[in-house]
């Protein structure tokens, strides 16, 4: 708790813009600008020292910087807009995409994102589906694998369908398709009979899915069983028998607040029983 | 009298194409520069003075897609799903592919071995197309190869 209170106490006393390459990993609060690599050259600490003179002043070469979720573009720099952990990835070709790491409970709808959503409506040639956020997202009864006129999907009041967004901005209604760009299912579509869907952090959801994460690969050693994972903080679970499940969904709910230990504890308790 | 006075035509009338077919090109250009002026002055424009808009590099993006590299989102563990055990590998296979670049394509068959067989080839599909009289052309010797197309027998005048 130490940290953000003397980051704040910093910000406040002098309002000076920080690079990013140092703030990297550490909290930042909204309000906060961030200085891109090149820049810090040009605003280097006043009056102290000789600054070597480049022969062309004007042209500097920039890379492209992307700025992620929590951050805006302010001018040149880099407005924070959520409290978080500043992060960093440095892809192949060009600047890096800086983020900041924060948690939420509420779901914008983002474009490309694969989520769950509840068919809450049937109007025609479209369903409305119920995502999580401010407001349905439509479905056409089209973007199904194998959808013609003739051929509708099998599609009920109350079904889950695992989708990923084509238009999701602020201004607009969300739409969502089961098909990728090439026309093929890749595994979305209506998710199946029985299993359980309960809601759980955006965050969580995110460190769940990452490449390494120890939490999966442990849950999947315990028994045969399925998971659906949706960004907008969805997760449906499906084992073999009731009480399977409702252990699974337990699990996965608390491991957000567990530490690896007490973590490990609960899977060796789970693995003896 | 009527034919010494010109019957005025409206403006509209004249700008008509047929009208003005018998104009020169001076006049005609002319006449099309202040049709263009008309219609860009009704057009509304903001009195400002001209801000250039500086070269952002800053790309703003609200997916984490870019961010960070997660797995697909469907899981399935123990066989329960082998549908989904086979998205599972193929997906995230696809996303490691991605960062790997593109090796060059091997060839399967040799240039050697490809002009031998195109040699042959011609020869097998010349035969099924010829007709009766060519196919003495056609006959194989001893060795299965194909014999040169000999010279086309032309019809020998008797001489008397």
């Amino acid at each position: 708790m130490a940290e953000p209170v003397s980051v704040a106490a910093e910000y406040l006393a002098g309002s000076r813009a920080r690079a990013a390459r140092t703030v990297l990993g550490q909290v930042v609060l909204p309000g906060e600008e961030l200085l891109l690599p090149e820049q810090e050259d040009a605003e280097g600490p006043g009056g102290a020292g000789e600054r070597p003179l480049s022969l062309n002043a004007g042209a500097r070469s920039r890379v492209r910087v992307v700025c992620g979720p929590g951050l805006r573009r302010c001018g040149d720099r880099l407005l924070v807009t959520k409290c978080g952990r500043l992060r960093h990835k440095e892809p192949g070709s060009g600047g890096g995409v800086y983020w900041v790491d924060s948690q939420q409970k509420r779901y914008v709808p983002v474009k490309g994102d694969h989520v769950i959503g509840i068919v809450t409506a049937k109007s025609g040639d479209i369903f409305k589906v119920d995502v999580g956020g401010s407001e349905p997202a439509s479905l056409s009864y089209l973007s199904f694998e194998g959808a013609t006129k003739r051929n509708r999907p099998n599609v009920q009041v109350g079904d889950l369908i695992y989708g990923q967004f084509v238009v999701a901005n602020k201004d607009m209604e969300p739409e969502m398709v089961c098909i990728d760009s090439c026309g093929r299912a890749n595994g979305m579509g209506v998710i199946g009979q029985d299993g359980l869907l309960f809601k759980v952090t955006l965050g969580l959801i995110r460190k769940l899915l990452a490449p390494d994460c120890e939490i999966i690969q442990e849950v999947g050693k315990l028994y045969p069983l399925e998971i659906v994972f949706g960004m907008n903080g969805r997760i449906w679970v499906k084992a073999k028998t009731i009480q399977q499940t409702l252990i699974l969904a337990n699990i996965l709910e608390a491991c957000e607040h567990m530490t690896s230990d007490q973590r490990k504890q609960i899977f060796s308790r789970l693995a003896e029983s | 009298m009527a034919a010494e006075r010109k019957t005025k035509l409206s403006k509209n009338l004249l700008r008509m194409k047929f009208m003005q077919r018998g104009l020169d090109s001076e006049t005609k250009k002319q006449l099309e520069e202040e049709e263009k002026k008309i219609i860009s002055e009704e057009h509304w424009y903001l009195d400002l003075p001209e801000l250039k808009e500086k070269e952002s590099f800053i790309i703003e993006e609200q997916s984490f897609l870019l961010c960070e590299d997660l797995l697909y989102g469907r899981m399935s563990f123990r066989g329960f799903n082998p549908e989904v055990e086979k998205l599972m590998l193929q997906m995230n296979a696809k996303h490691k592919a991605e960062e790997v670049e593109d090796e060059t394509v091997e060839l399967d068959v040799s240039d050697e071995e490809m002009a031998r067989r195109y040699e042959t080839l011609v020869g097998t599909i010349g035969k099924k197309f010829a007709r009766k009289r060519d196919h003495a052309n056609y006959e194989e010797d001893e060795n299965g190869d194909i014999k040169p197309i000999k010279a086309k027998k032309m019809f020998l005048k008797p001489q008397d």
